[in-house]
């Protein structure tokens, strides 16, 4: 736990994306699928999962269904509308370049060495 | 597809706020059950799986909120709920729901009808096609607005501001159509009128400039469509029939457009005759008179780029014109420009000095209402301290307890504004049919139209959340835990509230309106009962034009001398005099009173 980092505002929405969009899954899988890709080492109270979905789903982002999981509970499955797989290609973009910036401006300059 | 799909979401949460709760609630508890499920794989007992899913989840009210919020539409859910709780809290006290709305629904009715009249009288412009630019030409800056025919013409000619210059006369004449010959009140108009306006004809056509040729040179008549409608039985074969004017044959030319109604907001003319054969109509000949002013108002549209103050210019130097060139008839002569409808600045000061008064005291009766309903306000929030307790230490946030107050204000001052407002169309449409003075067409054009709509709304919206507001200090004094543990709200001796402030006000104001409404009364009952000098009682008018019925200026006194013998010979009658303009009596004779030293002699 103690070395979870925090969420960065607005990268819920994000990772969100990026787990529905290997496949559908519910909101219990959701949280799963972001343990698995991050390696676990992001920090996210499960219940706050549940606005990022509804918003998601609000902006068109997510479809949801009623469905029945692997072990025959009812859940409600999430996927990717094209127009979330075409803001998830541009959020990664964006957030690729971001990460680029913020890394080369915080290693080792020439003139520090 | 998505958008569907959104839109049918929206809605479901609308009208659906418990399916949407279900679902949600259904998904939440998956969500857990799955994770129990996972916990119970990895060895721990069943209920202690689900109490630690429970824990891992956080707070689930929360959240669900959160998800409330994230599906947006909040405000319109919170508003649906406020009014049903509204509603049936309205419902449980009637009595006091029926004095509400009926408070309201007078002050908001009075309010709608004065404010119909002010907006029919002052504020609307002549239902024309661009009115905005269209003055009437006031002499000097006096209230004198007739001018004579030929300053008219020089006027019309000269100037370089105006698309077109207009006048008109009112008239009365006797109009004979085969059968009972009748009079009739009409306008006579310069040639160029209705192209002017920019009126086009509803039948036939209409009379232009250029029908003139010269005195009596246009026997032509153009009904008014009200006229055609009540008189002609909507016959559309009266185009080009040939009817008895004052004893003239005058040809119909067409009918006038339905919502042309003339250019004197109080007088609708059943008729239109070119000026030019005044002569006929009336029996009297002044084209040629330069000093006698007679014609009732000359208006016209200011060309588009020409600012009024431009306009003003032009026609003053128009003015020093005729003031040089007819020194006897005209002598220094100056113009300005006012708005048409109201004969000039002669009603308008009379009519908004009136309407304002009459707004005051309708605002008056609004704010005491409101004062009125504070109180009542005040006086029930006191006595749901304990519901307002309730809700606050259930979790309810202040904010949403006063935004569930104001709904109820604004409701209440919703209904109650649609029930003044209906009855203030009814009493607009009864004043806009009604003709105060049955022998002249007379008319008060106060219909009501979007503008009385959208007041009556706002001023009901408005003294909702003031009377709504008053008991907003309580709600936010409520403390939960001391009115939950005493059972009453505790009260802090008798210090001066807003309620003994509001009784104050409401009492101020009504002793106002008492008094003037008293002031009001008094005066009426005193003009209907004033010493004129003379006993109006028993005294018989009998009104005649032997004009119109075709007797020329020579045979008229004989004609007169017989009617006076023939009346004084009916058993009863004691006397019998002819008078021009009775005392009392509206009309429009003036009549310039010089002292014996005056030497000019202009009006």
């Amino acid at each position: 736990m103690a070395n979870q980092a925090q969420l960065l505002p607005g990268t819920l929405d994000l990772l969100i994306l990026r787990a529905v969009s290997l496949g559908p899954l519910h909101g219990y899988g959701v949280l799963l699928r972001i343990g698995q890709i991050s390696g676990n080492a992001l920090l996210i109270e499960q219940g706050a999962l549940y606005p990022g979905l509804f918003r998601l789903v609000r902006q068109g982002l997510l479809k949801s269904s009623w469905g029945t999981s692997e072990n025959n509970r009812r859940a409600k499955f999430y996927e990717l509308t094209a127009a979330g797989r075409k803001r998830l290609r541009e959020e990664t973009e964006s957030w690729n370049r971001l990460a680029s910036a913020i890394a080369c401006a915080l290693s080792p300059q020439p003139e520090e060495t | 597809m998505k958008l569907l799909d959104s839109l049918r979401l929206r809605l479901a949460a609308l009208f659906h706020p418990s399916q949407v709760n279900t679902e949600m609630e259904e998904e939440l508890h998956s969500h857990i059950q799955l994770r129990a499920d996972d916990l119970e794989r990895s060895g721990l007992p069943r209920p202690e799986a689900e109490r630690r899913a429970r824990i891992e989840f956080g707070g689930r009210e929360k959240y669900k909120e959160e998800c409330h919020q994230a599906l947006g539409n909040r405000f319109i859910e919170i508003l649906i709920q406020d009014v049903r709780f509204s509603l049936r809290m309205l419902r449980r006290s009637p009595g006091f729901t029926i004095a509400a709305v009926l408070t309201l629904a007078l002050a908001i009715g009075a309010n709608a009808v004065v404010f119909g009249m002010l907006n029919g009288l002052l504020l609307r412009p002549l239902n024309l096609p661009q009115a905005e630019s269209l003055y009437a030409i006031q002499r000097g800056n006096d209230t004198y607005i007739l001018q004579s025919y030929p300053d008219y013409l020089d006027l019309r000619d000269r100037n370089r501001s105006f698309d077109g210059l207009a006048a008109y006369n009112i008239a009365q004449a006797g109009l004979d159509t085969g059968k009972n010959p009748s009079t009739a009140w009409l306008y006579e108009v310069s040639g160029n009128y209705f192209d002017a306006l920019g009126i086009r004809p509803y039948l036939g056509r209409l009379f232009h400039g250029s029908d003139e040729h010269g005195p009596n040179s246009a026997p032509y008549i153009v009904l008014s469509w009200a006229y055609w409608h009540s008189h002609f039985q909507d016959d559309r074969g009266v185009v080009g029939r040939t009817v008895q004017l004052s004893k003239h044959p005058f040809t119909i030319l067409g009918v006038a457009p339905p919502q042309f109604h003339g250019t004197l907001l109080f007088y609708s003319p059943d008729f239109f005759v070119p000026m030019v054969n005044a002569e006929q109509v009336d029996g009297a000949n002044f084209l040629n008179a330069r000093g006698t002013r007679w014609v009732f108002e000359v208006l016209g549209r200011v060309k588009a780029g020409v600012t009024p103050a431009q306009a003003t210019a032009d026609l003053n130097a128009i003015g020093s014109y005729l003031g040089k060139t007819y020194p006897n008839e005209d002598g220094p002569t100056s113009f300005s420009l006012v708005r048409p409808g109201m004969h000039g600045d002669f009603f308008a000061p009379a009519v908004r000095a009136f309407l304002a008064g009459l707004m005051l005291l309708a605002g008056l009766i609004l704010l005491a209402a409101c004062a009125n309903l504070g109180s009542l306000f005040a006086a029930r929030a006191a006595d749901r301290g304990r519901e307002v307790a309730l809700r606050l230490a259930l979790g309810s946030s202040r904010s949403r307890i006063l935004r569930q107050l104001f709904t109820e204000a604004v409701l209440i001052s919703l209904v109650g504004g649609a029930a003044g407002l209906c009855g203030g169309v009814v009493l607009l449409h009864w004043l806009s049919a009604w003709q105060p003075f049955p022998q002249y067409p007379m008319t008060i054009p106060v219909y009501p139209d979007a503008s009385v709509y959208l007041v009556a709304l706002l001023l009901a919206l408005a003294s909702g959340f003031l009377f709504g507001a008053v008991p907003v200090r309580q709600v936010l004094r409520t403390n939960p835990y001391e009115v939950v543990k005493s059972g009453s709200i505790a009260r802090a001796g008798r210090r001066l509230t807003v309620r003994d402030l509001l009784l104050v006000v409401q009492i101020a104001i009504c002793a106002v309106l008492v008094t003037s409404s008293f002031v009001a009364l008094r005066g009426l009952v005193r003009s209907l009962h004033s010493n004129f000098g003379f006993e109006p009682r028993n005294a018989m008018l009998i009104e005649t034009d032997l004009r119109l019925a075709g007797y020329s200026p020579d045979q008229v006194p004989a004609m007169q001398k017989r009617m006076i013998e023939a009346m004084e010979a009916i058993p009863g009658v004691t006397r019998v005099g002819l008078v021009d303009v009775p005392p009392l009596h509206m009309g429009w004779a003036v009549s310039p009173v010089f002292t014996d030293k005056t030497t000019d002699l202009r009006p």
